[in-house]
């Protein structure tokens, strides 16, 4: 079990990946091994347990967004499964094409 | 309080430079070419290249290249017109002279063209040299010191290790005496109410939040935040997630005041620094990239700059130096010979938050007693300036000012 994720504050409610963790991987997620469903790089973020759509992630202690559809334990969160609550983020593969909603 | 002093170079306003440059500013696009080849030709480092592209008049970069011209790392001033444009280069040349500073004036359509502006251009700078080195030096303390910070090519590791390190520096820093300044109103959206808990008055509380609601209804109308696609790349979703961790590089203490690009600050403390135009958008993005807000930061005053990169920027600045502090450890292995401190090290579990803090104030330090940064060492002098619009700040921003 790898310590390759830290807790940032005590509230949130995901991990931040400190070591590039390949998929199938199994880290310690609050003392307990949890196996990677895809590989994770370095600044990353994985839920700290299961979330679900409307969630507001923590992160920080602060919310940073909401999530558009679940995450089990484990599992990346980024762009494809949560969103600003504030301002739309834009990727490159939008180029041209307006804000990415 | 500090002991800490270095040899600084008295300017005629009382302020004090780490630096001692001579600037050649291009005043419209058109003298650009022409600015750089004199300096270029001149073949040497402490001459530096700044400029105005626009020709259109607009308040905000006359300021600017005011501010810049009589910051107290220049120590003289060589302006190249082309002659039609329309930066009121009379008047530019009679602030750098009311400031102390030997000044001169090229017109390259009264010059002749090419060849004749370039030779004239190197003699003046030999002249200005020459009168820039007749500057006075002074013991220089910390509580003249302006620093800093911005954050660029941020991406998830920028705050958990290189923000916070800085923040830690600028309480130190501030502790002891220094104007620290941090900016980006619209990389700050989310950490509003918290920002606003620190300001020194309820007042200046209420105009810090009314400067990041600016900000997000300006990005609004844009379509965009300050999220680049590098940042998602890095692991970064959100322009709130950003935000927190660049909130981490304004450290711990009080919120002394509320700056525009410009604004010196009146005395040491901790400064946040509003980047976002007034009014509704006209110029398109309020920074279009890194160098814009250093320039904003050596207007208000700023000796050197905290830069903290997780992807790995390489960039510097004219006239004020950049110190980089990275993010990544990988990024690092990647870019090292661009960088001053490896804040990685506390991922690798190499270096606690506070060892890295202790690194950057004594980098902070050897850079101001005259010991070039990377960037400045590598020859980094990027400079950028575009339109932008202002209204002047209010009563409230700068409390220290109106209770004296």
């Amino acid at each position: 079990m790898k310590q390759n994720f830290i807790l940032l504050h005590p509230e949130d409610n995901v991990l931040v990946c400190i070591e590039s963790s390949a998929e199938g991987v199994e880290v310690d997620v609050d003392g307990q091994a949890v196996r990677l469903p895809a590989a994770i790089e370095v600044g990353h973020k994985i839920a700290r347990h299961a979330l679900y759509e409307g969630d507001k992630v923590v992160k920080y202690g602060a919310p940073i967004g909401s999530m558009l559809n679940s995450a089990s334990r484990g599992e990346h969160v980024h762009l494809h499964n949560m969103r600003s609550d504030y301002i739309p983020s834009h990727t490159r593969n939008r180029r041209g094409g307006g804000p990415h909603v | 309080m500090s002991e800490w002093q270095t040899q600084g170079y008295l300017r005629a306003d009382g302020r004090k430079g780490i630096r001692n440059i001579v600037v050649v500013a291009y005043l419209v696009e058109c003298a650009h070419h022409i600015a750089r080849a004199m300096v270029t030709q001149s073949g040497r480092e402490d001459v530096h290249l700044i400029g105005f592209p626009g020709c259109y008049p607009n308040d905000y970069a006359t300021r600017m290249m005011e501010a810049c011209c009589t910051h107290p790392n220049v120590g003289a001033v060589l302006l190249v017109s082309l002659g039609c444009e329309s930066m009121d280069r009379d008047a530019l040349l009679d602030t750098v002279r009311a400031s102390g500073r030997e000044a001169e004036l090229l017109v390259i359509q009264e010059q002749g063209g090419t060849r004749r502006s370039l030779a004239q251009g190197l003699g003046a700078i030999e002249r200005l040299r020459i009168a820039a080195d007749a500057c006075p030096r002074a013991a220089m303390s910390m509580d003249e010191l302006v620093v800093g910070t911005i954050c660029g090519g941020s991406d998830g590791t920028s705050g958990i290790t290189a923000n916070p390190a800085v923040g830690q520096c600028f309480d130190r820093l501030v502790a002891e005496g220094a104007a620290c300044i941090f900016e980006e109103t619209g990389e700050l959206i989310g950490c509003e109410r918290i920002m606003a808990s620190r300001a020194v008055t309820p007042e200046l509380g209420i105009e810090i939040e009314a400067s990041v609601a600016k900000a997000e209804q300006y990005y609004r109308t844009l379509g965009f935040g300050s999220f680049a696609p590098g940042n998602a790349d890095g692991g970064l979703t959100t322009q709130e997630e950003k935000s927190m961790g660049a909130y981490s590089k304004s450290g711990d203490s009080p919120i002394s005041g509320l700056l525009k690009p410009g604004d010196i600050p009146p005395r040491g403390g901790l400064y946040l620094l509003d980047v976002v135009p007034d009014g509704e958008p006209r110029f398109g993005f309020p920074n279009i990239s890194d160098n814009a807000e250093i320039v904003e930061m050596i207007a208000c005053g700023a000796h050197l700059t905290l830069f903290t990169t997780g992807r790995g920027s390489v960039v510097g600045s004219a006239i004020s130096p950049v110190i980089k502090v990275c993010a990544n450890p990988k990024t690092y292995r990647a870019l090292s010979d661009d960088m001053d401190v490896n804040a990685g090290r506390i991922l690798m579990r190499e270096a606690s938050l506070a060892e890295v803090a202790e690194e950057i104030y004594h980098c902070v330090r050897a850079v101001a007693e005259g010991q070039a940064s990377v960037s400045e060492a590598l020859g980094h002098q990027e400079f950028i300036l575009t339109y932008k619009a202002f209204e002047p700040i209010g009563p409230a921003c700068l409390p220290a000012v109106r209770s004296r």
